[in-house]
């Protein structure tokens, strides 16, 4: 067969497009539908203009970025069933559930409370539409724990038996599947980061209308805002993140050793953890490297004198449980999206923490320095991507853990014609409204917020002027 | 019951939402260039919709969903073997979401009409492919001892099977010009129940013609007399669109929908998705469900949700039922 065209190698590449594409606006729209919910609560409760001028301001770039997760998540719901029908078939009685779940308690939420929060300004009293915008925010916020949980299977098989007469797996508890510890801890460690990407989109909104000394009234409280949610988040993203390594460790101890392309076994501090390696791409050998001793050793196990096994040696055991392959992920994608992940988001605490300081009592930092926070947006959001890149790279060559391989899992029937001509209907059109959104949110920042509304003159009351749509 | 034939029902049930509730969106779509003389015409089209087309378009994503959980082997095969088919729908909902949200993101003219035709075609592609879909999930398609299909592309286009498109086109066009009629004030008003009254005819006959094929090709006696209630109900939302009842015109063009989506999985059952070479590689509730465990779950969680749901939905349609006109968008704009 032509090598181009092979099916399951478009479809790989097609499945990760299009998620990563989603997943550029999920975060957002977690991140900022928080935000601009807290933003529309101060305003309810303290009556101040600036509260409301946020609210519509962030709203309003909100909602430019939640069409685009909505399109494209529909997307990912399709895709299961139409480029990994045998994967479908095989986890369908377990996987299902979680993806249904989704659709019934949370996406229906979503979905028709922003309607009623776009265009209910007028129709709503103030409390219930304030109410509106909270209840679209436990829509998204759940939708990531299901899908999460529903990934986390992938990650770590559990509640499960297999039937061998169908040829599937059948779930034998929905509570296990939905406490499974991999989910337990992504769950807070993605929320967390969408946190970060939305605090990293405040600052360098603020940063960038600070820097040329105007919308100081709006643009102050939102950079304070913004960097401590950026520092707080980033400590808890930073928490979950070592909760969800011991769980990984424990699930898939072949992602630890990729992630730090351990070939051997070690032991306590030969167990180190190298923050920047000078080798071969392949990270088979090594010219040079900074490396802190034992690091890795309490990542993986929270002790010091913990043993970490190295690929090699995984290697081995898992021909003898699975037979003849090769059960190592791509080295190098692993080595380097585990460590930019980390990487950046102990450089956002960083900068925040320096923004808060720097920014103390009212003082106005450098121009250097807001060159740098404008970076806080795309950074977060390059963190955020490699970080998945990263679970699901290192996933490979298991599409479901030790159950079912990735080549296993495409549809048979479907030919790499077709898949090619979807994947690059997908680029073509994704790349299109790529350009279109990113125009109309930079449009949208440039403008800043609308002018302060003037108080009722009857009941001092300020009141929305403007109806987003 | 058996919980794979309650399942059955309650997939019928998603999908009689999502052609009710979508339907209209597709239709008020499709009447942009009929209907909307300029600009502020096509601004209150799309606001009849604006608030609600997002929760009608989740419809279609929680009907996959829990097909996939409940018959996943049904949404492995009808995915995979329709896979230029759904790409194409995937194109157009994804076109025509953004439009509703970008168009009137900037003033100029050429950048809301390009939006438009999106919209437009965003609309009849789904209208069209989803009555193509289902009349080949009726009609049986060739599968392997695996399910799979093995057809092409070009063997989901046969006679029946586009006539079940021009059927949804046709009943969703109809259905969404009423509904702009139920919604708007004016001018747009009269010429809405207008355009219906042309269309309905022309809908009358394809759909009947659809009907009485189905009938005497893959139905059975329940199903024949589902089929017979969509038509009745069909021919009378036209008389009442004749003498000015719009909102009753409405309600009988949703019952419509809902009978014939009916129609369509009384054929089926107890199939879900026939094989037209073998009888013995056909997919039936039987082979094709979720284990009682996953369905039972499912049921639990249905039967929670549903009051919910429909509750908070139906409270929507509530707070958005003024109708709206061209003097609302002037207003807005000023
Ligand atoms: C702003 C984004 C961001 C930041 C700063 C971090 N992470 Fe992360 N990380 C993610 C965003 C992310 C993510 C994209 O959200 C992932 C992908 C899957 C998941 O659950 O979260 C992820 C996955 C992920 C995994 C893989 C889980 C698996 O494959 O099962 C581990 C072990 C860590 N993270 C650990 C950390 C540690 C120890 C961090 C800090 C010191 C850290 N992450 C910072
Ligand atoms: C939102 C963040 C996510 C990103 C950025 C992401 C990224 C990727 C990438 C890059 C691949 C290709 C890996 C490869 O083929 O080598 C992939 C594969 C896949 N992912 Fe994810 N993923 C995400 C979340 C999820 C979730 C939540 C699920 C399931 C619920 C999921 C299911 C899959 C499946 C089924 C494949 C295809 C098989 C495979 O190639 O492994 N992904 N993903
Ligand atoms: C590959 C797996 C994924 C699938 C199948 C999927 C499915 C979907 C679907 C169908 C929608 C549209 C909902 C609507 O119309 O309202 C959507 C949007 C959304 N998805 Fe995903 N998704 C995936 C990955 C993820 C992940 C990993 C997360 C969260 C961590 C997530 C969170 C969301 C959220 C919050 C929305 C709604 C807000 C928005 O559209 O921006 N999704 N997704």
């Amino acid at each position: 067969m032509n090598e181009w065209l092979d099916p399951l190698l478009l479809s790989r590449w097609q499945f990760g497009l299009t998620t990563i594409y989603h997943f550029l606006f999920v975060p957002l729209t977690i991140g900022l539908v928080t935000t601009v919910a807290i933003f529309q609560t101060a305003w309810y409760r303290t009556n101040k203009a600036m509260y409301l001028q946020l609210t519509h301001f962030f709203g309003k770039i909100f909602l430019i970025n939640f069409a685009m997760g909505v399109v494209t998540g529909i997307v990912q719901e399709f895709q299961f069933g139409m480029n990994w029908s045998d994967y479908s078939r095989f986890v369908g009685d377990v996987f299902g559930a979680p993806l249904a779940f989704e659709g019934i308690t949370a996406f229906f939420l979503e979905a028709t409370f922003i309607g009623l929060w776009i265009f209910g300004w007028d129709k709503l009293p103030k409390g219930l539409h304030l109410a509106t915008i909270w209840l679209t925010t436990v829509g998204s916020i759940a939708s990531a724990y299901f899908i999460i949980a529903a990934n986390a299977f992938m990650q770590n098989p559990v509640a499960y038996q297999i039937n061998e007469e169908k040829g599937r797996a059948e779930l034998t508890s929905i509570g296990e599947l939905l406490t499974n510890p991999i989910a337990l801890a992504a769950f807070p460690h993605t929320i967390f980061a969408c946190f970060m990407v939305s605090a990293g989109l405040i600052i360098s909104v603020a940063a960038w209308h600070l820097s040329r000394n105007q919308h100081l009234e709006t643009m102050r409280p939102a950079l304070k805002f913004g960097l401590w949610m950026m520092v707080i988040s980033g400590a808890l993203t930073t928490l979950m993140g070592d909760q969800l390594s011991l769980a990984m460790v424990a699930a898939q101890p072949m992602k630890m050793a990729a992630a730090e392309a351990m070939y051997n076994t070690a032991t306590g501090a030969e167990a180190s953890f190298s923050i920047f390696t000078l080798g071969t791409p392949d990270g088979v050998s090594e010219l040079f490297s900074v490396r802190i001793p034992y690091l890795l050793s309490f990542l993986s196990t929270h002790t010091f004198d913990g043993t970490v096994e190295g690929i090699n040696n995984l290697q081995e055991q898992y021909v003898q449980l699975y037979g003849p392959g090769d059960y190592a992920p791509i080295i190098w994608v692993t080595y380097w999206s585990f460590r930019w992940m980390i990487g950046l988001g102990i450089a956002h605490i960083l900068v925040a923490v320096a923004g808060l300081w720097f920014t103390r009592k009212g003082r106005s930092p450098k121009t250097w320095m807001w060159k740098i926070a404008i970076w806080s947006f795309p950074m977060s959001l390059l963190a955020m991507s490699v970080g998945w890149v990263f679970t699901e790279m290192g996933r490979q060559p298991w599409l479901v853990f030790g159950l079912l391989k990735t080549a296993d899992g495409v549809s048979p029937n479907v030919s790499g014609l077709e898949i090619l001509i979807s994947l690059i209907a997908f680029t073509l059109l994704y790349g299109a409204l790529a350009v279109v959104e990113f125009r109309l949110i930079l449009k949208a920042v440039q403008k800043g917020p609308d002018d302060a509304p003037a108080p009722d003159p009857v009941s001092g009351e300020i009141k929305h002027t403007t109806t987003v749509y | 019951m058996e919980l794979n034939i309650l399942w059955f029902w309650i997939i019928a049930a998603m999908f009689i939402g999502y052609f009710v509730l979508d339907g209209f969106d597709f239709g008020v779509g499709m009447s942009l260039p009929f209907l909307g003389k300029d600009d502020t015409d096509r601004r209150v089209l799309i606001n009849t919709i604006g608030p609600v087309w997002d929760l009608n378009e989740t419809w279609v994503i929680v009907a996959g969903a829990s097909l996939f959980a409940a018959f996943p082997e049904w949404y492995a095969t009808m995915f995979s073997g329709f896979y230029l088919a759904l790409l194409l729908i995937l194109l157009a909902l994804i076109a025509r979401g953004v439009s509703f949200e970008y168009r009137h993101q900037r003033p100029e003219l050429k950048w809301k009409k390009s939006f438009d035709t999106m919209i437009v075609v965003g609309s009849a592609v789904p209208a069209l492919l989803w009555g193509v879909a289902f009349g080949n999930v009726v009609r049986g398609v060739p599968l392997d001892e695996n399910f799979n299909y093995i057809g092409s592309f070009f063997d989901l286009l046969n006679p029946y099977a586009l006539l079940a498109g021009l059927t949804t086109l046709l009943l969703f066009f109809t259905h969404g010009v009423i509904f702009v009629s139920t919604k708007t004030e004016g001018d747009i008003r009269v010429r809405a129940r207008a355009l219906a009254i042309k269309s309905g005819l022309v809908t009358i006959v394809v759909a009947a013609t659809f009907l009485v094929w189905t009938t005497l090709a893959y139905g059975t006696l329940a199903s024949g007399i589902l089929a017979a209630v969509a038509a009745v109900a069909l021919i009378t939302a036209y008389l009442a669109n004749l003498r000015g009842n719009e909102r009753t015109a409405f309600g009988l063009m949703a019952v419509t929908i809902g009978f014939a989506v009916l129609t369509l999985f009384a054929s089926l059952f107890p199939d879900v998705m026939p094989a037209s070479n073998d009888v013995a590689n056909s997919l039936t509730i039987e082979n094709a469900s979720s284990t009682p465990y996953t369905l039972q779950v499912m049921s639990w969680t249905a039967l929670i949700a549903a009051p919910v749901i429909l509750g908070y939905q139906g409270w929507t349609y509530w707070v958005f039922r003024k109708r709206i006109s061209r003097s609302h968008i002037e207003a807005a704009v000023h």
